[in-house]
Parts: structure tokens; sequence; C-alpha cells
């Protein structure tokens, strides 16, 4: 039971994100108060024109709802996993002090092997958009 | 009082998480999947998994999220829209769920007998934190897999490539 207490025990770290959670609890309480607060105070009278989506102004060419280039997709995939790596990069950085040259080579080693990868998006024109 | 807190992020994620399979819009689940992500990510604060909370929040909340908001405009959402969502994945959905309640109650039977936990890994959380315990075991102990990790971050982004490169094409 003794270890269980110790991990669970103080909430020292806890009360950092505190004002994080008060910062959410306002913002959902600011969105949703001014949503009703609206709803109860404007005056309703809808029409075709006010109901229709709006557009810079003009009347709306055509549905929103159009198949996207898969190019969108591309940039997406190279994101999430360059963003990944950017992960991995965190706890190394952390702990470098305490794992010394073992971790710096082997982390050039990651890091290599994603260049690679890299390096291959570019050649193929992945990153361009034509 | 952590408690209350848990509940509360709980009660809201499983909410959430509700909302993603029954919603017939797809962009409102992803929504809903969005939320999800953020409850679930402030239950491992409360665990002091700092750095898993960064993760959910960076990886799943921003990337992820992306990469399916990004899916989903380039399909057609009309589509979709007439399929019924509970036919043929059945068998599959119940057997992914009972393996998940078998792996929820090993761990839950393992939390509730801290001895069994001494010498591994959630010890030496308890003791130097959570990004350094990670960062230690993951560059020393678990260094292979690390290494394999980026080989598969990298066949990702080929076969990414690839493929959509023969999109273009056509």
């Amino acid at each position: 039971m003794d270890t269980s207490l110790s991990l669970f025990g103080d909430y020292q770290v806890i009360h950092n994100y505190l004002p994080i959670l008060v910062f959410i609890i306002f913002a959902f309480a600011f969105a949703i108060g001014t949503l009703i607060f609206s709803y109860l105070v404007r005056p309703n009278k809808p029409d075709p024109e006010k109901l229709s989506p709006y557009e810079c102004g003009i009347p709306p060419m055509m549905d929103a709802r159009e198949r996207f280039s898969i190019r969108f997709f591309i940039i997406a995939m190279l994101f999430l996993l360059f963003d990944v790596e950017v992960v991995f990069l965190y706890p190394w950085a952390v702990v470098y002090n305490k794992i010394g040259l073992y971790g710096f080579v082997e982390m050039m080693l990651f890091i290599a092997i994603l260049l690679v990868g890299y390096i291959y998006a570019w050649r193929k024109g992945a990153l361009e958009w034509e | 009082m952590h408690q209350i807190f848990f509940w509360g992020f709980a009660l809201l994620a499983v909410f959430s998480a509700l909302m993603v399979i029954t919603r017939r819009n797809v962009v409102h689940s992803a929504l809903f999947l969005i939320s999800t992500f953020f409850w679930v990510a402030a239950i491992y604060i409360l665990l002091e998994a700092e750095l898993l909370a960064a993760i959910q929040i960076l990886v799943y909340a921003g990337a992820i999220m992306v990469l399916i908001v990004f899916t989903i405009l380039l399909i057609h959402v009309e589509e979709t829209k007439i399929i019924n969502p509970w036919q043929r994945q059945r068998p599959i959905a119940i057997l992914l769920g009972v393996f998940l309640l078998g792996e929820i109650f090993l761990i839950l039977s393992r939390a509730l007998f801290p001895e069994s936990i001494a010498g591994t890994a959630l010890q030496q959380v308890a003791q130097e934190g959570n990004t350094e315990a990670v960062g230690k075991l993951l560059y020393t102990k678990y260094l292979f897999p690390f290494e394999v990790a980026s080989i598969l971050l990298l066949a990702a982004m080929i076969g990414a490539i690839v493929m959509a490169k023969r999109e273009i094409e056509k």
C-alpha cells in the first residue's frame, strides 16, 4: 500500500495545472454564456437569405463539401511524422546529461534515419505545391 | 479532491467518446474526438504523467486530428451518411472489446497488489519524475524499440508519399 501512496500521494505538481483548468472552464462558460444570452435577447426572423452560408457577400456558388487535393493529406502525414520525432527529442533533452555520448549517438542515428525520409520527400516533390 | 477531478474528467471523456461513435455527421465526430483526447490528457496530468499528457495533446489532438480532418475532406461525406455503422464490424468489435477488457483487468489487478510493481518502471517514476524516467528507460533499456520506431516512421513517410504520388499522377 505504501508504494501506491508515494505514487499518487502529494499533488504538488497538479496544482500547477489548476490555472489551465480554470482557463478552460472560463472559456467554455464564456462561449456557452454568449450563445445563451444572444438566444434570449435577439429577435428571430429567419429568411432564406439569412440562413444561406456566408461566402464573401456573394450568393454561395457550390456545395462546400467537395473533395480536396491529396496534397493536403501528404502535408498532414509529414507533419504527424515529424511531430512524433520532435516529441521523442524532448525526453532525450531532459535526460541528456545522464546518458551522455551513448544517448547522443543513438539520437543522431534516429534523426539520420528520419532524415532519409525527409530527403526522399524533398526529392519526390512532396513538399512542393505546384 | 482529486477523486472529484478524476470522475469529472472520466465522465467527460466517456461522454465525448460516446458522442464520437453516435454522431451522423463526421465533422461533429471529429470535434468530439478532440474533446475526448483533451479529457484523457487531463487524466494523465492527474496521474502526474505530464509527458504523456503533452504527447497526447501534441500528437493526438494536434497531428492525428489534422490527419483525420484531411481524410474527411478527401472522401465524400454525403455517401457515408447512409451506412449503418453497426453492421459488419460487430464480431471484430466484440473480439477487440474482450481483449481490451482483459488488458484493463490485468493492469488493475497489478495496481491492487502494489508489491508487484516494486523494481519496475513505475517505482522509478515515483522517485525521479515522469519525464526523466521515460527518457532514461527509452534511451537505455528500450534503445532498440526506439530505433525501430524511427524505421517505422520512415516506412510510413515513404508509404504515404508513394501512394499519394500515384493518386496525383492519375
